[in-house]
């Protein structure tokens, strides 16, 4: 399955750069503007890159991945998916070779944006950036899977679109990837608490600087999965609900 | 029973709940249906649209899990051996699903693959269904540029990847052109020939008519009739032979004469005269001579058979063609 999905990506492969156009565009057009506000809370001068790319990775996660269900849809409309469910496969397999896909595609994404970056003052932490890694797959898993659950319930596009941007804005707006919450009043940093791709952030950036030792890097890793589980089961549940 | 049924339903139900403005709404699409198809046979589903054809035939595949009722299928529960039935049948929805963007041979070995063939074998299978339903031409070129009869080729072979003994088929010429239908008919027969079962569903009279061992009607959830499609005509009683004669006199006068044939009704109507008789085809020549034999010439004579929408009509008060349009 996860064969038979990649093989689709890599007949458009063009796609997955169009794709980095828009992280490209936050780090050349945005990140500037970051640097000018170097030494406010949270943001330490001459470190902005430090801090912009690993949230910066996470929103691609979030982001990259959000949008997949569209392709589902195609498939559900031509009957492929119906095809597949007639035949013994698992019906997790249908569901595990599309998110593993978009996994990879976004961690190719991933890596080729940090090598960009490097050159702008980047300083990695080889097994830092590795474990990393792990955690936007997760979030990428996490979003395809919510992703093609909605295209199983509606499995038409028009109500899709807006409801996966009504979803993805303020996750990505309450993660302190922009800005620093640091600079957010007391209650926006409380309603981000409650956002658990913030911790995804935060973890991605104590993982950059090589701080092993950070909570927050166990925090992260562990309300990611937890919520990754818990979207794929629901996806899984709609599959199997998708001819009623 | 002597005969080995490959599809056994009782009683077989499916109710859809729907919500509509906050009011739950059920709707029985099939209420309570009776089947029993014979190993090796073509069996015909026929019926309008939406008279629970394609939502029977998603039950037996495993698809859509039914509301009540009891079915076997290629001797399997279906509600407990799913996984079984699955290996054990092919299904060819009415959207096909293929793969438009990969190759026929692609979409053929990964069929193959999810039936837990090894890649081999996979390989060498989707060469010998290309040829078997010979589309050597175009299996290497993507699906999205095959026309609909390439494209339903491309279907029934990925539903007959694995060598199930019993196929189900939803529309399979629907949307077709008159060539490929024929074209399609064909290979409906040789899968029959080969020891295949075929289930399918379509809404063309002519095709029931022509493919089917056996047909059961299909009307609103509730199937109206069943039978072979000889027995469902010969069901609606007489073929009907229609005579014009150049005057109501020698009109009149030929139906008195025939009334000879104990017809099991005659009618006349200005200058035609009608007449109800069954084996119409046998009694037409010693028709011919009577009148002929007295000296009523006949100037036009049409014999016409039951059809099967005549036998839709007659169960349901409708037309099946009316019901299409």
């Amino acid at each position: 399955m996860f064969i038979r999905n990649m093989r689709q990506t890599l007949r458009s492969p063009i796609f997955v750069f169009v794709s980095l156009f828009q992280p490209l565009l936050y780090l050349f057009l945005f990140m500037p503007l970051l640097n000018g506000l170097g030494g406010v809370p949270g943001l330490p001068a001459g470190k902005t890159v430090q801090i912009f790319i690993p949230g910066l990775l996470v929103m691609m996660a979030l982001f990259g991945s959000a949008f997949v269900g569209f392709n589902l849809i195609d498939d559900i409309r031509s009957g492929v998916i119906e095809r597949f469910l007639v035949t013994p496969v698992s019906r997790s397999a249908i569901l595990l070779g599309r998110v593993l896909r978009d996994a990879l595609v976004l961690l190719t994404q991933c890596v080729l944006i940090t090598l960009v970056a490097i050159p702008l003052g980047l300083s990695v932490n080889v097994g830092g950036f590795l474990l990393s890694l792990v955690l936007y797959a997760m979030v990428s898993i996490t979003m395809a899977s919510m992703s093609y659950s909605f295209a199983l319930i509606y499995r038409i596009e028009d109500p899709l679109a807006p409801t996966l941007n009504t979803i993805t804005l303020p996750l990505s707006l309450l993660s302190g990837i922009m800005l620093p919450l640091a600079l957010a009043p007391l209650w926006l940093q409380d309603l981000a608490k409650a956002n658990p791709f913030s911790y995804a952030v935060n973890a991605s950036r104590a993982l950059f600087a090589g701080n092993f030792h950070n909570m927050d890097i166990i925090e992260g890793f562990v309300i990611v999965f937890l919520l990754m589980s818990v979207v794929f089961w629901w996806s899984l549940n709609s599959l199997r609900k998708l001819e009623e | 029973m002597t005969e080995e049924l490959v599809i056994e339903t009782k009683g077989l139900k499916k109710t859809f709940v729907s919500k509509i403005k906050g009011k739950k709404k059920e709707v029985e699409a099939v209420k309570g249906v009776d089947l029993a198809v014979k190993k090796g046979e073509i069996f015909g589903f026929l019926g309008p649209n939406g008279a629970g054809k394609s939502t029977t035939q998603k039950m037996l595949s495993t698809l859509l899990p039914p509301t009540g009722g009891e079915a076997k299928v290629a001797g399997f529960d279906l509600q407990k051996e799913q996984s079984q039935i699955r290996k054990n049948i092919g299904y060819v929805s009415q959207a096909g699903g293929t793969d438009s963007g990969a190759t026929g041979y692609e979409n053929l070995i990964l069929q193959a693959q999810l039936y837990g063939i090894d890649d081999k074998t996979a390989k060498k299978q989707a060469e010998e269904l290309v040829k078997r339903f010979q589309m050597d031409s175009f299996a290497d070129r993507p699906a999205s540029t095959y026309s609909g009869g390439q494209k339903r080729r491309l279907d029934v072979a990925l539903g007959m990847t694995h060598r199930p003994q019993l196929l189900l088929l939803d529309e399979p010429t629907t949307g077709l052109d008159p060539q490929s239908r024929v074209y399609m008919w064909e290979e409906i027969k040789k899968l029959k020939a080969d020891g295949v079962s075929i289930f399918l569903t379509t809404h063309y009279m002519e095709e029931a008519d022509n493919l089917c061992d056996t047909i059961a009607i299909i009307d609103d959830g509730t199937i109206i009739v069943k039978g072979t499609p000889m027995e469902l005509k010969n069901s609606i009683g007489a073929d009907i032979i229609v005579f014009g004669f150049s005057d109501e006199n020698i009109a009149r006068k030929s139906e008195q004469l025939l009334e000879k044939f104990h017809p099991e009704k005659i009618t006349l109507e200005e200058t035609f005269v009608r007449l109800h008789i069954k084996d119409g085809d046998r009694a037409m020549p010693e028709v011919l001579r009577l009148l002929d034999a007295n000296n009523l010439k006949a100037q036009n004579i049409t014999l016409s058979r039951p059809s099967l929408d005549d036998v839709f009509l007659k169960y349901t008060g409708r037309s099946l063609r009316e019901d299409n349009k």
